[in-house]
C-alpha cells in the first residue's frame, strides 16, 4: 500500500544547525497492515510521517501509495487515501464550527467542496449514529462548537471523521500524547476497531510502549533517522513487554 | 437631508465593505488592509463608466471583478511569495492609487446629474428615502448570498481554513488557492462599498478610501462584542450583526458630529471610538481584579 524507497529528508540544509532527520529509509507497508512506530525524541518518527503524508517532501527517494508515485504530490491530493490524526486536538478539527460542519468536510474529503448545502436532515442523522458508537454522550451536541470539547473528545471525533469518506490509509501522530489516560485508551480502541472494521492501513507513533506492545501488526524502532528494529506480526507477538522497555534502555 | 437617515444610508453602504473584512479577519484570520485601495478602485470604476454612460449590468460586474483582482493579488503575494498578509496589502493598496489615478484621469470625479442605481427605480417620493429603499434591497440580497455561501460545502471549507489549517488541509483542500479566493471575495464587497458610496454622494474621489478600513474594522468590532456577549453561533445572527455593526459605527460618527466635535477631528475620534469597543472587555476586567 505504501512503498517507501530511499527517503531521505533534512532541514536547513548548509546551515550550522543542519540535520538530518530521515536518513535513507526503504519501508514497504502491505494493504491493512498496522504498523507502530516508536523511537526517542528527535528520531525523525514524525518527519517520516509527514513524508507520508506530503506536509515535506523528500529531498531524495520516493515514495508511493497505492501505486502511484506521490514523491511530490501535495498533502491536499493524497487525501484522497489518507486521513490523519495530528498529536494536537486543535490541528485535526476546526475549534470555531460544530461538529456537524467539522463531518460534514470530513465527509467529502477526496471530493470538491461545491456551492450547495451538504447537510441536511439524513445526514445529520447519519453523524448522531456514528457518533453514537463512542459512547460519550456527543450525539445531542451535534450543533456545538468543536471548540467546547475536550481533546479526547475531539481526536475520538476526528478518529470517526477519518473513515466518513472513502479512507486507505489512517496516520496516527501520538494522537494520545494531550490527552488523561482514560480518554487516551478511549481513543487507542477506537482506533484499533476502526482500523479493523475498514481495514486501513495504518501507521501509528507513540510514547506509550504499552499501547506498542498491546496494538499493531508490525512494530519499527526508529533512531536518528534510520530504522533500527523492525519486528513482524509474529515477532512482534512473540516479544515481550519488557523486551520493548529495554530497547530505550 | 434627515441626519439620522443619511447616517443610515451611509451604514449600509459600508455594510459591504463590514462584510468584507469580516471575511478576511474573522474568517480568514488575515489582516487584509487591501481595503482602502479596493474601496476606491470600486468607486472610481463606478464614477467612470457612469460619466461614460455604461449600462448599470455593466458597472456592477466590472466593480466585482476589479475588488476581487486586488484582493486576488493581495492573496497571491501573501500565499505564494510568503510575504506577511499586512505587507501584502499595503503593497497593493499602494500601487492601486496610481492605478484609480490612471482610470480616472483626474483626483475628482463629480457625478451630476449621471443616472446611478438609487435614480433606476423611483419607489417612493423622496429621493433619499428612494435611495434608503433601493439600497435596503441590494444589501440584503448581498447579505443572502454570502449567508448562502457560507453555508455551502465550499462556504465550511472557507471556514474551517482560517480556523486549522493542518485540520483542513489534510481534508483535500489547496489553502491557498482558498485564502486567494477569499480575499478576493472580501475585496469584491469592499469595492461594492465604494461603488454604493459613490452613486450615494454623486462624487468619485483620489483619496476616499483613506483609512477607510479602520470604518470595515470598526464595524466589526462592534458585531463581534455582540456576537460574543450572546454566544451567537448562527450564520445568519452573525451576519446581521455585522451590518449591525456598520450602520451603528455611521450613528455614531454622526452623533459625535452632532455633539459638536470639530469635523477635523473625526478621524482620531473615529480611533478613539475604535479603541475603546477593543479595550472594554480587557478594561472591564481590570476592574473586576
Ligand atoms: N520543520 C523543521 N525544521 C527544522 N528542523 C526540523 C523540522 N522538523 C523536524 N526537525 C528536526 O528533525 C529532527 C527529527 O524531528 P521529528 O521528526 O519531529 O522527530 P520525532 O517525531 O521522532 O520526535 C529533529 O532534530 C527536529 O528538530
Ligand atoms: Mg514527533
Amino acid at each position: 500500500m505504501i512503498a517507501i524507497n530511499d527517503v531521505h529528508k533534512g532541514f536547513n540544509k548548509g546551515k550550522a544547525n543542519q540535520v538530518n532527520a530521515v536518513n535513507g529509509i526503504t519501508l514497504s507497508i502491505p494493504e491493512s497492515e498496522f504498523l507502530v512506530i516508536v523511537g526517542s525524541n528527535g528520531s525523525g518518527k514524525t518527519t517520516l510521517l509527514n513524508l507520508v503524508a506530503g506536509s515535506v517532501f523528500p529531498d531524495a527517494g520516493s515514495i508511493s501509495i497505492d501505486n502511484n508515485d506521490v514523491s511530490k504530490l501535495a498533502d491536499y491530493k493524497r487525501s484522497q487515501w489518507i486521513a490523519r490524526v495530528f498529536q494536537n486536538p486543535m490541528s485535526g478539527t476546526a475549534s470555531d464550527l460544530n461538529i456537524l460542519d467539522n463531518f460534514r468536510l470530513a465527509s467529502i474529503r477526496t471530493k470538491t467542496k461545491g456551492l450547495s448545502i451538504g447537510i441536511n436532515d439524513k445526514f445529520k442523522q447519519q453523524v448522531r449514529e456514528k457518533i453514537e458508537t463512542l459512547g460519550m454522550g456527543l450525539e445531542n451536541k451535534i450543533e456545538q462548537p468543536m471548540g467546547t470539547l475536550s481533546g479526547g473528545q475531539r481526536q475520538a471525533l476526528t478518529l470517526l471523521m477519518s473513515v466518513m469518506d472513502s479512507c486507505k490509509v489512517l496516520l496516527l501522530d501520538e494522537p494520545t500524547a494531550a490527552l488523561d489516560p482514560r480518554s487516551a485508551e478511549v481513543v487507542m480502541r477506537t482506533a484499533d476497531k476502526l482500523i479493523t472494521d475498514f481495514k486501513l492501513t495504518a501507521i501509528l507513533i507513540t510514547h506509550n510502549l504499552k499501547d506498542a506492545y498491546n496494538y499493531g501488526t508490525r512494530i519499527i524502532q526508529m533512531s536518528e533517522g534510520l530504522v533500527l528494529r523492525d519486528l513482524n506480526n509474529k515477532q512482534k507477538s512473540d516479544l515481550k513487554q519488557n523486551d520493548l522497555f529495554d530497547w530505550f534502555s | 437631508m434627515d441626519f439620522y437617515l443619511s447616517a443610515l444610508i451611509q451604514g449600509l453602504c459600508f455594510s459591504a465593505l463590514a462584510l468584507g473584512i469580516y471575511i478576511s479577519i474573522k474568517i480568514f484570520n488575515i489582516p487584509d488592509i487591501t481595503t482602502d485601495g479596493s474601496y476606491t478602485l470600486g468607486g472610481v470604476v463606478t464614477g467612470v463608466l457612469l460619466t461614460h454612460h455604461q449600462s448599470p449590468y455593466i458597472i456592477l460586474p466590472a466593480v466585482i471583478i476589479a475588488g476581487g483582482i486586488a484582493g486576488a493579488l493581495t492573496g497571491l503575494i501573501h500565499t505564494k511569495l510568503k510575504i506577511n498578509a499586512l505587507l501584502a496589502g499595503i503593497l497593493v493598496t499602494y500601487s492601486l492609487y496610481s492605478v484609480n489615478l490612471t482610470i480616472m484621469g483626474r483626483s475628482n470625479l463629480p457625478l451630476i446629474s449621471v443616472p446611478s442605481l438609487f435614480s433606476l427605480l423611483n419607489l417612493v417620493a423622496d429621493p433619499n428615502q428612494n435611495t434608503f429603499w433601493i439600497l435596503s434591497v441590494f444589501v440584503i440580497i448581498i447579505t443572502f448570498l454570502i449567508g448562502y455561501l457560507l453555508k455551502t460545502d465550499f462556504g465550511i471549507a472557507m471556514r474551517a481554513t482560517g480556523n486549522s489549517e493542518s485540520m483542513i488541509r489534510a481534508l483535500g483542500v489547496n489553502t491557498d488557492r482558498m485564502k486567494i479566493t477569499g480575499l478576493a471575495l472580501a475585496n469584491a464587497l469592499t469595492a461594492l462599498s465604494g461603488y454604493l458610496i459613490v452613486q450615494f454622494q454623486g462624487f468619485a474621489d483620489i483619496s476616499m478610501g483613506i483609512g477607510i478600513v479602520i470604518v470595515g474594522l470598526g464595524s466589526v468590532i462592534v458585531a463581534e462584542s455582540l456576537i460574543n456577549w450572546f454566544r451567537i453561533t448562527s450564520v445568519w445572527v452573525i451576519l446581521a450583526l455585522v451590518l449591525g455593526g456598520a450602520v451603528i459605527f455611521q450613528f455614531v460618527l454622526a452623533f459625535t458630529l452632532a455633539l459638536g466635535v470639530d469635523a477635523n477631528l473625526l478621524k482620531m475620534v473615529t480611533a478613539a471610538f475604535v479603541l475603546l469597543i477593543v479595550s472594554l472587555p480587557r478594561l472591564s476586567s481590570l476592574k473586576a481584579s
